[in-house]
Formats: C-alpha cells, sequence, structure tokens
C-alpha cells in the first residue's frame, strides 16, 4: 500500500519557539488517519507545511508523493483542506465561496471539462453533490460571509471541501461549532470519502470522532510523535480496568506484573492491569472463583490524557483528570 | 448582588445609568488601543495649523498685500469655492481662512475613524460580544467611543488656542473651539451611521461622503456669496466654522449651531443604539447568491476591491472636474502675488501660471492616488493576516498567482484613476486635452514606485508591512508642504514624485520617468520573490 503523506524529522521554529521537533506522520492511501495532539503541540503548523504554506525548517515531507512546497499547486488540486477556523469574506455570500474553491482547485480546468462535453461538473465541483451536502448541512448558501455563524462558517469550508473532486483531505479541526446533528452528517461524509477511496487527514479533538471514524492515529506532544498506530494497537499498549467479584479471597494478585492500583475489599477487586498481561490476572481471578466481571478497556481519552501530561506532573495530574487509569509507572510502558 | 444584577435583567430597555455602565473604563481601553493614532493625527492637524501664521507672513507681509488679497477674494468666485472667504486681514484671520476648513475637515476624518473604530468594527469582528457579556451597559461602547473622540478634539482644541493665542485670545477660542466643533459633528454622524450599516468600512465611506458633500455645499455657496451668507454655506458644517469669523468680529453664536448638531446627531445615536441588537444593524444585510460566478483569485481580488476602485475613480474625476474649472480662476489671483507665484512655480515647476497651476493641482492627485495604490496593495497583507488566504492558497493557486490579482487591482486601478483625473481636469478646464492626460499619466511611475515599496515590505516583512502608509505619509508630507516651507532639495529629491517632469507646460523627460518605472517593476519583482520563499503568516 503507498503512502498518502510520509513526513520524517519535520522540524520548524517560529523565532525561539519550536513548534516541531523530529515529527513523524505516515498517512496510508484509503484511510482515515486521526491527528491527536493537546493545543500548541504543532498540529496546525504540521497541516501547514504540508499545505506547502510554511517550509520546515529541516526534515522530509511528501504529500501524495510530491514535495509540498516545490509542488503545492498541483499537488493542491489533489487536495482539499477545511481550516479549523474559517475566516469568510464579508460580502461574498457561502455560496459563492464554495464555487470559488470549487474552480480554484482546478486551477480552469473544469471549464474545459465542462465545455467538452459532460455537463454534470462546472465549476470545479460536482452540482449533484454540491447540492446534496448542502442540503445535508443545512446550509443557506444565499448568506453574506458576516452573517454565518462560526458553525455555518464551518460548514461553507465542508461542503467546499466535500463537494471537490480529490484524492486527499486534510482537515484541521474541522467541527468546531457544528452542533451534534451537524457532526453526525459530517461523520458519514467522511466515511462516504473513504469508501470511495479517499484518504483523509483528520485533526481533532473530539475523540469519539476519533474513536469512530479513524483506522489509525497519530498522537503528538510538544512537536513530536508519541504514539502511532491503530486504535487497537494502542490500546494494546495501554491498562484495562477489571472489577471482579469473587467467590474466595483473591491471592497474589498484587505480585503479578503488570497489575497497577489493586483495591480489594473483602471479594471485591479493582484493578488496572497492562493489557497484555492480563491472561496472568484472568487466570489468578479464576483460581478464586469469579461471580462477576466487568472490563473497560481503555479509552481512547485515557490514551489521550496520558500523553497530555507532562512527565513530572504525570502521576499527579492522571489521577485528577477523569479517573484515568492510575498513570504511575506509564512512562515507562508507553516509551515507544 | 443578586438582587440587583436580577432587577436590571427586567429593567425597561430606557432604563437608567446601567445602561451606561463600564464607559469609563470602555473609555480607558479605547485611548489606550489608539495611543499612537490619535497623537499621530492631533499632532499633524495641529502642526498644520500653527505653521500658517508664519508662512502666511511670508506671502503677505505688507499691508498692501493683504489688502490685495482681500480685494482678490471679494472678486475670485474659483478661490473662493477652493478655501473660502476672508473675513479680516490679520495674520490670524488669514490663518483661519487659509487653515480652517481643511482642519476642520482633518478633525472630522479623524473622528469618523475614531467613532466606527470603536462601535461598528468591534461589533463586526466580534469582539463586541465578549466585551458586552460583561458588566457593560448596552450604550457605553457608543458612549466611550464619542468621549475618546472628544478627548482628541479637545486636546486638539487646547492646542490651536494655545499656539494661536499670540495672534488674539478670542480669534484662537474660537476657531479651536470652531474646528473641534466640526470633528465632533462628523463624530456624531459617525455615531448613527455606524447604528445603521453592518459594515464598517460602509460606515466610514458613508460618513466620508457626507463630509465631501459638505464641503461641496460651502464650495458652492462660497463661490455664489463672498461673505459666507450663501443657505448653501449655512447647510454645511465647514460653512459654520469659516462663519465663526474667528479673528475677526467672532460671532459666538454660531457655536451654538455646532452644540445643536451635536446634540441631536448624539440623542439620535443614542435611542438607536439602545434599541437594536449586537451586531445587528438598522439596514439589513441582503442574501447575495447561491450560486458563485468567481473563478479565479484575479477575479475575487477584482470582486473584493471594486467598490474601492469605483469610490476613488468617481472621487478622481470629480475632483479633476471641479479643479479644472477653477483653474483659470486660481491662476489669476495667484499671478497677482509675487511670493505665492513663486510657491506655485516650484510646485508646478514652471513659470505659466495656468500650466503651473494645473501642474501642482495634478501633482497633488499624483500624492493621494499614493495612498490608493498603498491600501490597495496591503489589501494583500489583510487577506493574508486575516487568514482568508489561506484556504485560497490550499487550492491550486500559487502565491503568484494570488498576489497578481490584487497587483493587477492596485497598479492598474493607479492609472485608471489619474486618467479619470485627467478626463476630469480636461473637461473642467475645457481645452488642452491631451497635455493635461499627459500630465497625469506621467504621475504613475512615482506612484507605483511607492506601491513597489508596499509589495516589497509585504514580502519581506509582513507584519511591519503597515509601515507602507509612513512612507506615502512621508511622501506627501515632503510634496505637500516642502515647497512652501523652503525645504533643501535633497529631502525634496526622496521622493519619487520629485523626478517627474514638469507638465503640463515643461519639457517631457523619459529618463527619470522610464528609471522610476524599472524602479518599480524591481520593487515589485523583489516582494513577489520573498513571498515566493517565506511563510505565510498566520
Amino acid at each position: 500500500m503507498t503512502k498518502a503523506i510520509t513526513v520524517s524529522g519535520l522540524h520548524k521554529s517560529f523565532g525561539r519557539t519550536h513548534a516541531l521537533d523530529g515529527l513523524d506522520l505516515d498517512v496510508e492511501t484509503g484511510e482515515v488517519h486521526g491527528f491527536l495532539g493537546p493545543n500548541g503541540a504543532g498540529k496546525s503548523t504540521t497541516i501547514r507545511v504540508l499545505l506547502g504554506l510554511l517550509r520546515a525548517d529541516s526534515g522530509a515531507a511528501q504529500v501524495l508523493g510530491r514535495d509540498p512546497w516545490a509542488d503545492a499547486v498541483d499537488l493542491h488540486r489533489r487536495v482539499a483542506y477545511v481550516p479549523g477556523d474559517v475566516t469568510l469574506w464579508r460580502n461574498l455570500s457561502g455560496g459563492e465561496v464554495i464555487d470559488l474553491y470549487g474552480r480554484l482547485h482546478d486551477g480552469g480546468r473544469a471549464k474545459r471539462v465542462r465545455q467538452g462535453g459532460g455537463g454534470r461538473r462546472a465549476g470545479g465541483l460536482d452540482r449533484e453533490r454540491r447540492a446534496k451536502l448542502i442540503e445535508r448541512f443545512e446550509l443557506d448558501p444565499t448568506k453574506k460571509g458576516r452573517t454565518y455563524s462560526k458553525g455555518n462558517r464551518q460548514k461553507v469550508a465542508l461542503v467546499a471541501a466535500f463537494a471537490s473532486d480529490v484524492d486527499l483531505l486534510i482537515l484541521d479541526e474541522p467541527t468546531s461549532g457544528l452542533d451534534p446533528l451537524m457532526e453526525e452528517v459530517f461523520q458519514t461524509c467522511v466515511e462516504e470519502e473513504r469508501d470511495r477511496g479517499r484518504t483523509v487527514l483528520l485533526s481533532s479533538h473530539i475523540l469519539s470522532e476519533v474513536e469512530e471514524l479513524c483506522d489509525r492515529v497519530s498522537i503528538i506532544r510538544k512537536g513530536r510523535t508519541v504514539e502511532s498506530g491503530s486504535l487497537a494497537d494502542l490500546r494494546h499498549l495501554t491498562r484495562t480496568s477489571v472489577t471482579a467479584e469473587l467467590a474466595g479471597p483473591p491471592n497474589g494478585l498484587s505480585h503479578l506484573p503488570g497489575v497497577h492500583d489493586l483495591d480489594v475489599q473483602g471479594l471485591r477487586v479493582r484493578l488496572q492491569v497492562d493489557t497484555d498481561k492480563l491472561d496472568a490476572v484472568l487466570r489468578s481471578l479464576s483460581e478464586s472463583g469469579v461471580r462477576s466481571l466487568t472490563s473497560t478497556p481503555p479509552t481512547l481519552e485515557e490514551l489521550f490524557l496520558r500523553h497530555y501530561q507532562d512527565e513530572e506532573s504525570a502521576s499527579e495530574g492522571a489521577k485528577g483528570a477523569a479517573g484515568a487509569p492510575g498513570a504511575e509507572g506509564a512512562e515507562g510502558a508507553m516509551v515507544r | 448582588m443578586s438582587a440587583a444584577s436580577a432587577t436590571s435583567a427586567y429593567a425597561p430597555r430606557t432604563g437608567g445609568s446601567r445602561q451606561l455602565a463600564g464607559s469609563g473604563t470602555l473609555l480607558r481601553f479605547a485611548l489606550r488601543r489608539d495611543r499612537v493614532m490619535l497623537p499621530v493625527w492631533i499632532a499633524v492637524n495641529a502642526l498644520m495649523v500653527l505653521s500658517m501664521p508664519n508662512t502666511l507672513k511670508g506671502l503677505y507681509g505688507t499691508a498692501a498685500e493683504r489688502a490685495d488679497l482681500i480685494r482678490q477674494m471679494e472678486t475670485n468666485a474659483s478661490l473662493r469655492a477652493l478655501i473660502g472667504p476672508v473675513f479680516g486681514d490679520s495674520l490670524g484671520a488669514l490663518t483661519a481662512w487659509r487653515a480652517g476648513i481643511y482642519a476642520g475637515a482633518l478633525a472630522a476624518v479623524m473622528s469618523l475613524i475614531v467613532v466606527v473604530r470603536h462601535t461598528r468594527d468591534e461589533e463586526e469582528s466580534g469582539r463586541q460580544e465578549m466585551v458586552s457579556s460583561g458588566a457593560v451597559g448596552r450604550r457605553a461602547p457608543l458612549t466611550a467611543a464619542l468621549l475618546a473622540a472628544a478627548v482628541a478634539n479637545g486636546v486638539l482644541a487646547l492646542l490651536l488656542v494655545g499656539g494661536l493665542a499670540g495672534q488674539g485670545g478670542a480669534g484662537a477660542l474660537a476657531l479651536g473651539l470652531g474646528i473641534a466643533g466640526v470633528g465632533m459633528v462628523f463624530a456624531t454622524m459617525a455615531a448613527i451611521i455606524a447604528q445603521l450599516t453592518e459594515s464598517a468600512r460602509l460606515a466610514r465611506g458613508l460618513t466620508a461622503a457626507v463630509l465631501g458633500a459638505a464641503f461641496v455645499l460651502r464650495a458652492a455657496g462660497d463661490s455664489a456669496k463672498d461673505d459666507g451668507s450663501s443657505v448653501l454655506t449655512w447647510l454645511s458644517p465647514l460653512g459654520w466654522l469659516e462663519n465663526l469669523r474667528a479673528f475677526a468680529d467672532e460671532r459666538w453664536w454660531v457655536l451654538l449651531l455646532f452644540a445643536a448638531a451635536i446634540l441631536l446627531q448624539g440623542a439620535v445615536a443614542y435611542e438607536l443604539a439602545g434599541r437594536r441588537d449586537v451586531g445587528m444593524s438598522f439596514l439589513p444585510t441582503r442574501p447575495g447568491p447561491a450560486n458563485g460566478r468567481l473563478s479565479t483569485a484575479g477575479a475575487l481580488a477584482w470582486r473584493l476591491q471594486r467598490g474601492s476602485v469605483l469610490g476613488w475613480s468617481i472621487g478622481f474625476f470629480l475632483t479633476g472636474v471641479v479643479y479644472g474649472g477653477l483653474t483659470e480662476g486660481a491662476a489669476d489671483l495667484v499671478g497677482d502675488n509675487a511670493n505665492a507665484r513663486e510657491i506655485f512655480e516650484r510646485m508646478g515647476g514652471q513659470s505659466g501660471l495656468t500650466n503651473a497651476f494645473l501642474a501642482a493641482m495634478i501633482g497633488m492627485l499624483g500624492l493621494i492616488a499614493a495612498l490608493y495604490i498603498v491600501s490597495s496593495v496591503l489589501r494583500l497583507n489583510g487577506e493574508e493576516t486575516s487568514g482568508r488566504a489561506e484556504p485560497v492558497l490550499a487550492n491550486a493557486v500559487g502565491r503568484l498567482r494570488w498576489a497578481a490579482g490584487h497587483l493587477v487591482v492596485a497598479f492598474g486601478g493607479t492609472a485608471l484613476i489619474m486618467l479619470l483625473a485627467g478626463l476630469g481636469f480636461a473637461i473642467g478646464y475645457g481645452k488642452e486635452f491631451g497635455p493635461i492626460l499627459g500630465a497625469c499619466l506621467v504621475q504613475l511611475p512615482a506612484v507605483w514606485v511607492i506601491g513597489g515599496v508596499a509589495v516589497l515590505l509585504h514580502g519581506l516583512l509582513p507584519r511591519a508591512a503597515v509601515a507602507a502608509w509612513a512612507v506615502a505619509g512621508a511622501v506627501l508630507l515632503i510634496g505637500w508642504i516642502g515647497p512652501a516651507l523652503n525645504v533643501p532639495q535633497a529631502v525634496l529629491d526622496v521622493s519619487p514624485f520629485g523626478h517627474l517632469p514638469k507638465l503640463p507646460g515643461g519639457e517631457m523627460e523619459w529618463g527619470p520617468v522610464l528609471l522610476l518605472t524599472a524602479i518599480a517593476a524591481a520593487l515589485v519583482a523583489g516582494g513577489l520573490g520573498a513571498l515566493r520563499r517565506r511563510d505565510l503568516t498566520t
């Protein structure tokens, strides 16, 4: 399988700030790739480098097999982009902006296509698809830029991106400002894109969205990739919470490798276990006899929180933050 | 506390002082934001007025010269339309005549900018929402904006009264109050218009159009009557200013007109501000087309700038017609005063007086066109820093193509407005079409050099690109005031306009024209080269 995006050792500084500090990213063709990281981690900077808007200080980046800086224009014919904060021209209507982006995409090619017959495609956009998207997103395309709310500005950019005929969609926190219904429409659209064989790079803060949509994710922090792989891979590296009611007193659980936060109250046991050590724990539990058992795989949120916290405050913060499974020693487990 | 806020939530709309809550904080905030802009506006205006007695002393030193001037003004309708009638022969009265309405107009522009900036601009950008969510009354932003304008006009008045006191305390007071009064009339006018439109740009444009109309009314009235008594003059706040007759038996009651207009307009603006929703306006925005026809970055640039090109075109054409029509009369007057003649000849650069006047006026329009080109080129900068350029450039649009769209409008638009100015001059003057058009077009290379500097700044230092305004301002100052102040040639030579052939009347010299064009091209090329290589500012 070819790669849609390959980035290795990317560095970018703004004055004294190191926005990117050796970032790596691999996106396979045809996958939906989640791009996660706290505010200021360098997600938008990476995306701007991938779009040739910023020039990396060092490191290599290829998008669809091309250099994003040198081949920007040709590359952009095959890429659609939705920024996280869409600014529109105050006196242009949403419909005008959608069509403008569509036509700019082709760099005038659409005209030739249209004149050469077909007629279905006009102005660089699939008209049918454009109309359908406007309907699905419940967007009023006649309103002027300055009268749209944030969510509606976002819809303008989303309709333009989804209606264009491209190979790669780069979406930078595209659903900020969308209501839950629209969020669902967005997810359907992304799934459709995947079904059509397109690649999507989705930078997001909404973890349920990422869990729902993404085949693989990359988590970055302070300009560096800290984790990358499929959700299953990532879960494997983390802990599962286990709550069990036993028939007899538990035995030797605390000596098992990979067990954390063990809490035994009579016959009730709660613990966290490194997912790859789960087997031994279950065996030990069943020796005592199991009456009931709940096992919860780690949520992406927990994965995420683990990487959000600074090393020094890791243990402290993890306990406080949304009951994330104890992160003591997490760094050991998480080191790549 | 909670009881109090609960009451205020249900208080009637017109209710009490809570409508003004937070005004003081907002005023301090406004003055802090304008801490550079306002002092510059005030200083330029005050310097222009305060330098006038000295300049006039040089021009009309003797009583005979002044008597001559007054006689001329009585008979010369063109010049009265341009500057207004003279009411006395003291240096103070001449200062009020020569500088008064222009200082008033400058104060008006400053005031309308300040008021729109702190009202409609804030709402349009969405910043107002956050401010209004605090303990801020519905009318507080307007109050703060008007107070900021009042502070600015007040300081200007103080400087003028202090600086001109030597010419006579009463006259200085009248002129200072009159100029500040014009400022506040347009501050309150802008306050009303800012309630009506949703766009700050439109609010500024409309208020400026009212100011233009006030100028035209006064000019028409003054050309009809030599003592400012025409009804047309009385319809214009600028006419009130001249009818105050500072330094010439002041008519203090005219100040009541200012006070009445300010209070009336202020009351209307307050009434409107208290009745409408934040961010909304009384003139609703019309919906646009559901489908767009824009298909290139160039078309987008034209669409974004066409309104401004149209406005400048109309302005330049009308100015050309008016000044062209005044040419013969104005030259007559200047002809009788050796000193004034010398200044015109230095500005215009040759001895035929009509030609010298035409050349000076056309040169002035060229300087003003430099402001157009800077504002137009800096649209690039605005598009980039606002984040609107980013998605455009994420499409199949190269940076050069994107920039070229705006630059064609900027550089081509300059050619268009100078051509229209030339047509206007030729129509107003009624003869010599060819030479006048040529004289207008020959300004272009110098204007383009200023545009080139703006392009270069945008390419190299996008965050400092507004410095292009300073360049245009300096060139304007050199060209406008330089000749009257006997500035050394070395300083005049800094401006590209100093190197243009003196047309009409002078010899056409291709050397400097081609050289300036080449410099402009090099600056643009350098700027575009830098733009291609640098990061997009975000």
